[in-house]
């Protein structure tokens, strides 16, 4: 048993520098709060190596199987002598690796903004909703409750909220933290519903009891799987109605659209909450329910499965016509969370079956690594272009050759190429699909494809294509950024080129048990070619300004335009939502409101009037006259009751 | 007999000790100090009280004439309690006043009346109980002598009051005709359905009605509350109806059962004219006495409503809602009692903008409409949904259809009046009104039991235990 103290530590530090610095840090010392915000990460991030070098190497493991340790718990609310919503610590493979990857990541970017957003008036507010969602996040991950995710999970919602709004003052931002908040509340609807479908069938709030009770053969599990609705059982219901919840996290069809909106916040914001950490937390929820899923409800786990292969193809595509940079990645974080959701969807449940699940954890790894350098290299060239457009650049390899040095790595690494670190784990997952489930192999193979072109379109338009002209941007800055923005771009590309190289299986697998996956170089040998493939066309295409992009896609036109409107899918809501709910069924009902039921009542307020002047009569207020009404009332009861009645 | 006809009637027995008491203070004539005499009385009342809750047992007395049991203890003690209130509230009006001894004898024996109606187990004892709690309640309606308004109150109470006994007497007297008992015991087997039979219902009924303000029977309440002083017109509506409801749960259903279909179809067209005709008229009163008493006559609709199904959840129901609409209608009187005695406005319009120069009043006043509106989650939407389920169990649709369309309606007119109370701007709105201490106790005792019966559902169980004793 650890002693669980100093494990509270990690999620408490950023709590109470959020406090400290959203309380007091900008009336007295608003020039040092990115300095505390920073440093409370990184004792964070200190004490999360600490615990997950004693996790993996002194004290998780018995028996060769790494446990679920329960590293502190109090009960928080008690529903019945059954049910009661716990606060507490859970440790085990897949949540101690969260924890260094939210601590590392949100250091880098703590570290990284410090550059970023130097001399913004509010960057009191700024760090204090880092520090907020940082906490939450922390929270969710080490959640041994259903419930206790629930919260941190609503508390992250409301952190990416205020967060992509912090430039308040752009419509387009508010916008988009409203529409993001509003479509994660929907899906969050579903898991809530999930959850209470779930400690119902099992009458817990657990994660350990309710996995246990419904994966081994009690009777929680048999009323559970008997109870049928529409042809499913109660459990794939609640299954899948959590899921709902992690897809509108993850942004995965069809509750993506707020994802690609939500790049209207501070680019490090997105690098941290919409890239590394936040969106991953659907892949998470899936990966902590795993048994469940895999042992009782294989339907369940196969709506998973084809959710995620055809967001990550659908994402892909579209990504290739995008040309707002941060636009490109967040649909190619969605393609990547994609391919994390259906590495789950197909594994088995322990041994060599797990691979997917191992894989799909370890993607989560390695992408958090990439994905966050992306978009910090992103957020370099946009802070010196001031564009978000991919236009507006190119040829800025010379003049900005560090950031030019990582994002290609970076890229290497999405695109997976060996020995980067994004060639491991997509190795294994299409690995894992190839045994399970050809056409999901098939959609993985084609997205890898379409990754390596978009990926590489992005990097040769930055950074090769025309030679950089600008007219303000050289007066304001010489080439590259600030060194603490330099700093963390280096460390994870560092990190992102050879995290590849962990024997993740060793670590996490399904089951707790090791997984000693072999690299099969026979079969990384199809997904390498067309991956360079992608990367070829990509070179023919953007490596010098021509008009062959253009002819293509005009070629396409069809297909391009729909590629290029997001397959019209925020249209289609749109036109739900506008034409159908507010026209068809709004309009009417406000018509009916108005002419009917308020014509009824004052129709019915004036009869009454009406009646009530002519009973008025009857109160006259002369005695004589109420004992006759009562002595009428009485022989009228006898008539009634005696001669007509009987 | 022995110690068992005291404690078996101590709750009679403990009303006139204190009649006696106040008589032989009277008699003397040495007291200076109402104020003193008054928490005096009330001490005693309170007592009183409590003294319901300890050693309440069954059994019977004078050869079943008198007979008692836990939940007849239970019942009494409400109208106790009901009472305490009143006459908490009734300070400011008493303080000065020179008959104020003569007050609470006249207001204790219509108590004992009533006490011996609830325990009668022979229509002989329960019409003495009626008549003895009828009489001095006429007196009481012409308490404030000067008032001409409050003699034409009287006046016409004493009549119909005799009108409507005579009525029922004859039913009584035709009872003995046709089965040879009067005895509450003997009676369901001898009540088969005959004609005559029907007629005495009829008769029996129609006491009832009239005492209950039933449509059509009702035509006096609206003059009588009005003319009466506040202090008894809260009375009227809470204590002497609360007994009839009492004596009817346990006279209707058990004596005819052989007649359940009149008596049944009796209430169902009582209860829908009641319903219509007391919303219809509260909501065009602009005396606030009289727009209770309308108000009050819809709330006995609802009552019947529980009361016809005739089981022994529904009369559980009917019972909560009586305590819920005792504590209700007591807050309103208590603040009406006290703005009619400090400033003598009885007006709806005179309470436009109450709430600016009286906010706790103007709350209490809300709550108790809520709460008698039945809006959740005060006590009075418990009541009602306790009272309209009791009346679906019975299968008679029509019925709740009729009573929850009415429930819209007495919405209307109750929170018109929070909207007068409120919002209404007024150019002389009623003066800050200075409370005292007897008056802020029942106001805060009315208003906790508002919201403490709502949220709980303590006594809703203890009642329906009572019945199944």
């Amino acid at each position: 048993m650890i002693d669980s103290t100093y494990i509270l530590l990690i999620p408490l530090l950023p709590f109470l520098s959020f406090l400290l610095i959203g309380l007091l840090g900008r009336t007295y010392f608003p020039k040092q709060c990115s300095i505390i915000g920073t440093l409370s990460l990184f004792a964070s991030f200190v004490i999360s190596l600490v615990v997950a070098y004693q996790y993996f190497f002194q004290i998780g493991q018995v028996n060769g199987i790494y446990q679920k340790i329960t590293a502190f718990k109090m009960v928080w609310l008690q529903f019945s002598p059954n049910i009661s919503i716990d606060m507490g610590i859970l440790l085990d493979p897949i949540s101690v690796m969260m924890l260094l990857v939210v601590t590392f990541i949100s250091f880098m970017i703590h570290v990284y903004s410090m550059g970023y957003m130097h001399g913004d008036p509010r960057i009191s507010v700024f760090y204090s909703f880092l520090s907020l969602f940082t906490f939450s996040m922390l929270g969710l991950v080490i959640s041994t409750n259903i419930f206790q995710i629930y919260i941190f999970w609503e508390l992250v919602g409301i952190s990416s909220f205020l967060l992509i709004g912090y430039y308040y003052e752009k419509p387009s931002a508010v916008a988009a933290s409203k529409k993001a908040f509003i479509v994660t509340r929907f899906a969050d609807l579903g898991f809530l519903v999930g959850i209470l479908i779930l400690s119902f069938q099992s009458e817990t709030l657990d994660f350990q009891t309710l996995i246990e009770r419904l994966t081994t053969d009690t009777e929680y599990l048999n009323s559970a799987t008997t109870a049928s609705f529409f042809g499913f059982s109660a459990l794939t219901w609640g299954l899948t109605l959590v899921f709902a919840g992690g897809a509108g996290k993850s942004a995965m069809l069809p509750f993506h659209i707020w994802l690609p909106d939500a790049m209207e916040g501070p680019t490090p914001v997105s690098a941290l909450i919409h890239a590394a950490t936040m969106v991953v937390a659907g892949v998470y929820l899936v990966a902590r329910l795993f048994p469940v899923f895999s042992i009782s409800a294989p339907e369940a786990l196969n709506i998973v499965a084809y959710v995620g292969a055809f967001s990550s193809l659908f994402a892909a595509i579209i990504a290739c016509t995008q040309t707002d940079i941060k636009r490109v990645l967040a649909y190619s974080t969605m393609s990547q969370i994609g391919f994390m959701m259906f590495a789950l969807g197909v594994s088995g449940y322990g041994g060599e079956e797990g691979l997917g699940y191992t894989a799909s954890m370890f993607h989560l790894f390695t992408h958090a690594m990439f994905k966050a350098l992306l978009f910090l290299c992103a957020g370099a060239v946009i802070h010196y272009v001031h564009s978000n457009e991919m236009n507006d650049m190119g040829g800025l390899r010379k003049l900005m050759p560090v950031t030019h040095i990582t994002f290609l790595i970076a890229c290497l690494a999405i695109t997976g190429i060996p020995p980067f670190s994004g060639f491991f784990s997509k190795e294994e997952i299409l690995l894992a699909a190839y045994h399970s489930n050809k056409l999901i192999f098939a959609m993985g193979i084609l997205t890898a494809a379409l990754t390596a072109f978009y990926m590489f379109r992005l990097y040769f338009t930055i950074f090769w294509s025309k030679p950089f002209k600008s007219h303000q941007a050289e007066t304001a800055h010489h080439g590259e950024a600030p060194g603490t923005m330099l700093l963390p771009l280096i460390i994870l590309a560092f990190f992102a080129a050879i995290t590849g190289l962990i024997r993740f299986g060793k670590y996490v697998s399904s089951d707790g048990a090791a997984l000693i996956s072999e690299l099969h170089v026979d079969f990384s040998i199809a997904p390498v070619l067309i991956a360079l493939l992608g990367i070829g066309i990509a070179y023919y295409l953007y490596k010098k300004e021509n008009d062959t992009p253009q002819k293509l896609a005009t070629g396409l036109s069809g297909f391009y335009k729909a590629a290029y409107g997001k397959f019209y899918i925020d249209e289609l809501y749109l036109f739900i939502t506008k034409g159908i709910v507010f026209n068809l069924v709004g309009r009417p009902i406000a018509w009916f409101d108005k002419n009917i039921v308020d014509g009824g009542i004052n129709l019915s307020a004036s009869t009454v009037g009406y009646i009530s002047e002519t009973i008025k009569k009857f109160q006259s207020g002369k005695v004589q006259d109420y004992a006759i009404y009562f002595f009428a009332a009485t022989i009228g009861f006898v008539l009634l009751f005696i001669y007509l009645w009987s | 007999m022995g110690i068992e006809f005291f404690i078996l009637m101590k709750s009679e027995w403990a009303l006139m000790l204190i009649i006696f008491i106040l008589l032989i203070i009277k008699v003397n004539g040495t007291y200076q100090d109402n104020a003193k005499l008054l928490l005096f009385t009330n001490i005693l009342l309170a007592l009183n009280f409590m003294l319901g809750f300890v050693s309440n047992q069954s059994g019977m007395l004078f050869n079943s004439m008198f007979h008692t049991n836990s939940l007849i203890a239970f019942e009494k003690n409400i109208l106790n309690f009901a009472t305490l209130i009143i006459s908490l509230q009734a300070y400011t009006w008493l303080k000065n006043h020179k008959h104020m001894l003569e007050y609470y004898m006249l207001l204790l024996t219509t108590l004992l009346g009533m006490f011996f109606m609830i325990s009668s187990g022979n229509f002989l004892m329960f019409y003495l109980g009626l008549e003895l709690s009828a009489i001095p309640l006429a007196a009481l309606v012409n308490f404030d002598l000067d008032k001409l308004k409050s003699s034409e109150a009287a006046m016409k109470m004493v009549l119909l009051s005799a009108f409507a006994s005579g009525i029922m007497l004859f039913g009584i007297s035709m009872i003995y005709g046709t089965t040879g008992s009067l005895n509450f015991a003997e009676l369901p087997a001898l009540i088969t359905g005959s004609h005559l039979q029907i007629l005495t219902l009829i008769f029996i009924f129609t006491g009832f009605a009239f005492k209950l303000s039933v449509v059509p029977f009702h035509l006096w309440t609206a003059d009588v509350y009005e003319g009466a002083p506040v202090s008894i017109t809260a009375y009227l509506s809470v204590v002497s109806k609360a007994a009839i409801v009492f004596v009817l749960i346990s006279t209707l259903s058990p004596l005819f059962a052989g007649l359940t279909t009149v008596w049944y179809n009796i209430l169902f067209i009582s209860i829908i004219l009641t319903i219509i005709v007391g919303n219809l008229f509260a909501i065009r009163q602009q005396n606030i006495k009289r727009f209770l008493a309308f108000s009050s006559i819809a709330q006995v609709g609802f009552i019947l409503l529980a009361i016809s199904a005739g089981t022994a959840l529904s009369n559980t129901a009917a019972i909560f809602f009586l305590i819920v609409y005792t504590l209700s209608n007591l807050g309103v009187f208590g603040v009406i009692a006290l703005v009619s005695d400090e400033t003598g406005k009885e007006n709806i319009d005179d309470y436009k903008g109450f709430y600016k120069t009286n906010p706790a009043l103007g709350w209490v006043i809300a709550l108790s409409l809520f709460s008698l509106a039945g809006i959740p989650p005060t006590a009075g939407f418990f009541g009602k949904m306790f009272l309209i389920t009791a009346g679906a169990s019975k299968g008679s649709y029509i019925l709740v259809g009729i009573a929850a369309l009415n429930m819209v309606v007495s919405l209307y007119y109750y929170l018109k009046i929070v909207k007068t109370v409120f919002i209404d701007p007024n150019e002389e709105p009623i003066v800050p009104i200075k409370t005292n201490m007897y008056l802020k106790l029942s106001l805060g005792v009315c208003m906790i039991g508002i919201v403490i019966t709502g949220f709980t559902s303590g006594l809703y169980d203890y009642i329906y235990l009572l019945f199944r004793l």
